[in-house]
């Protein structure tokens, strides 16, 4: 299983969907929408993002809506992991049906800080803090959560369907 | 149901939904959906299927007795994107052969479903909206999920879940004059936290909860997502079969959990010594009584959203006003949520009632929660019924939003404060 590394995106507990997404944004394209990403806490987010940065969080990541766009502009931003203690459960859902992968490690909040380095280890299930060594684990997903992941997420795996019916 | 299969509630709605004789906590299970609900977001399925590359010719509707679509976020649409976006989705809506489509007129989409029929007891029902929880008041299990698995189960008629672990919440004894169901869950969330249900399905049970009304147990269902819960589930009592049976002709088969089914926690609260709460900015779970707040002082307060806006909450706000009147400094919003209450509260005189007093009376609409309408500025207070206070929901990201139950926001919207409701009687 592969090792992923990038950069470390900090943000605290309860970061809600209205913060990820703003409804004000809300009927925007996604290419327009993710430069509002984060805006009520962090408007300067989607400039100083990074191609592979991962997010690291405390808990109940993404409460609140079902609004898909705040898992769409997290991917439209060029991230594929978050990594939280917790994450709130349709949030976790839309992560996994848009092919991006959740990790949930406790104490993983306390062990990085911003611009770290972050290595995961799908594999093991092992999140690593590159500059201090610092470790913490987390259930790899597994059954279908895995399986649609691996398809890239739940409309690839509609698509197929579709193609076999005609 | 076999007997000894020791099943709550929820384990045996997913057991029958996804064919099998029992099914237990951590189980990935595919299962059948009765109801699938759609609001104002249903305009993105277009999209969402062609970015996927799946040809609009080979996307069908899996069985139009069992989807619903409802306009209802942005009701009537005050800028240009949303109308056209409106437009899309009553195209979409034909081309989908959508039978059951709400458009505008009947009001926000959870109270649609349960006042149209379309919430049976013992089912299984998932919408593209967070608060689809508020549906367990009919003991359905319901839930929200997101566009693209939505647009999973338009086509297919089924979707995956991760059987859940149930918890019981019993709340005995009886609550006080002005307590309300709001404020025992706004309790919960405060003293368990906002993630005391995470990924799983909360029993709401005892005596407290067997008096309420089922207006009130809406509110609760509607706010189970707030403390994480995949399902907020009551029993089907005789008011709930009533309610149904009111509102359809179509067979139902309501569910109990057994006996020596197993619970991951259990809690038990005192009803009758629940007082009103107040949520702080900006989280669900930042809540103090309604007694303990001091002196802030509000801009805006607020009965609407799917968390209320229905006719109890209606009846709440116009005995509080009856020989007073809203302070000068408050604009009182009140939006009924949806046209049923609306001519209701008409017939009865209490749109006249809270208009007299000072009140402005809105459309059905999610708009009132959402920061569509009644906007708020920068440096703001509001207090709403709403079911969620984050940062900026309401408008400016520098507002701030209290949430409380009817008799606590009219309470302070005579007061010019938030103060506890029976500080006015």
């Amino acid at each position: 299983m592969e090792k992923i590394k990038g950069r470390v995106r900090k943000f605290g507990d309860n970061i809600d969907t209205d913060t990820i997404a703003p409804g004000p944004v809300l009927q925007l394209p996604i290419e327009e929408m993710k430069r509002h990403a984060f805006s009520p806490i962090h408007p300067e987010f989607h400039k100083t993002v990074q191609e592979g940065d991962i997010i690291v969080a405390g808990n109940n990541f993404g409460c609140g809506s079902s609004r898909e766009q705040a898992t769409a502009v997290i991917k439209g931003l060029g991230i594929r992991f978050i990594v939280c203690e917790s994450m709130a459960r349709i949030y976790l859902r839309n992560c996994i049906g848009l092919g991006l992968y959740p990790i949930l490690s406790k104490g993983v909040s306390q062990i990085f800080d911003e611009g770290d380095e972050i290595e995961i280890d799908l594999g093991k299930g092992e999140v690593k803090n590159l500059r201090t060594g610092k470790t913490a684990s987390f259930e790899p997903l597994s059954g279908t959560p895995l399986e649609i992941f691996e398809a890239g997420g739940i409309l690839p795996v509609l698509k197929k369907r579709v193609e076999k019916e005609s | 149901m076999r007997k000894g299969n020791k099943m709550t509630m929820v384990e045996k709605i997913l057991a029958r939904a996804s064919k099998r004789s029992k099914t237990s906590p951590g189980e990935y299970v595919t299962a059948r959906i009765d109801v699938a609900m759609m609001p104002e977001n249903f305009r993105l399925i277009r999209s969402v299927i062609a970015e996927a590359g799946i040809k609009e010719q080979a996307f069908h509707l899996w069985d139009p007795e069992k989807f619903v679509v409802v306009t209802d976020h942005r009701v009537p649409p005050t800028t240009l994107s949303t109308a056209e976006n409106q437009k899309l989705i009553r195209e979409s809506a034909k081309k989908l052969r959508v039978k059951y489509f709400y458009d505008i007129f009947p009001g926000i989409c959870h109270q649609v479903m349960v006042e149209k029929g379309h919430v049976r007891p013992g089912e299984l029902i998932v919408g593209a909206d967070s608060h689809t929880t508020t549906y367990g008041a009919l003991n359905a299990a319901s839930t929200g999920i997101g566009a693209s698995e939505m647009a999973y189960v338009i086509h297919t008629g089924e979707l995956w879940f991760r059987v859940p672990e149930t918890i019981k919440f019993e709340i005995h004894g009886r609550l006080q004059e002005w307590v309300h169901s709001k404020d025992v869950i706004l309790l919960i969330a405060g003293k368990y936290s906002t993630e005391v249900a995470q990924y799983k399905a909360i029993e709401w049970t005892g005596s407290a909860i067997d008096e309420m009304s089922i207006d009130s147990r809406l509110t609760m269902g509607n706010m189970s997502v707030e403390l994480g819960a995949k399902f907020g589930i009551f029993r089907a009592d005789q008011k709930v079969i009533d309610y149904v049976k009111a509102r359809t002709d179509k067979e139902f088969m309501s569910v109990e959990s057994d006996a020596n089914a197993i619970y991951a926690e259990n809690y038990s609260l005192d009803g009758s010594a629940i007082e009103p709460q107040v949520a702080l900015p900006h989280n669900v779970g930042n809540v103090i009584k309604a007694r303990e707040v001091k002196e802030i002082k509000i801009d805006q307060a607020v009965i609407a959203s799917c968390c209320h806006g229905r006719i109890e909450d209606m009846e709440i706000a116009v005995k509080m006003l009856k020989g007073k009147k809203v302070h000068p400094a408050v604009r009182f919003y009140v939006a009924p949520a949806s046209w049923e209450v609306y001519k209701e509260a008409l017939d009865r005189g209490i749109l006249r009632d809270l208009i007299e007093a000072g009140g402005m009376i809105g459309n059905p609409t999610c708009g009132f929660c959402t920061g569509i309408q009644g906007v708020l500025a920068a440096g703001e207070r509001c207090i709403a019924s709403a079911p969620r206070n984050f940062k900026g929901r309401m408008g400016s990201p520098d507002a701030e939003i209290y949430l409380a139950s009817p008799a606590t926001v009219t309470a302070s919207a005579i007061r010019g404060k938030i103060v506890d409701p029976r500080e006015v009687m």
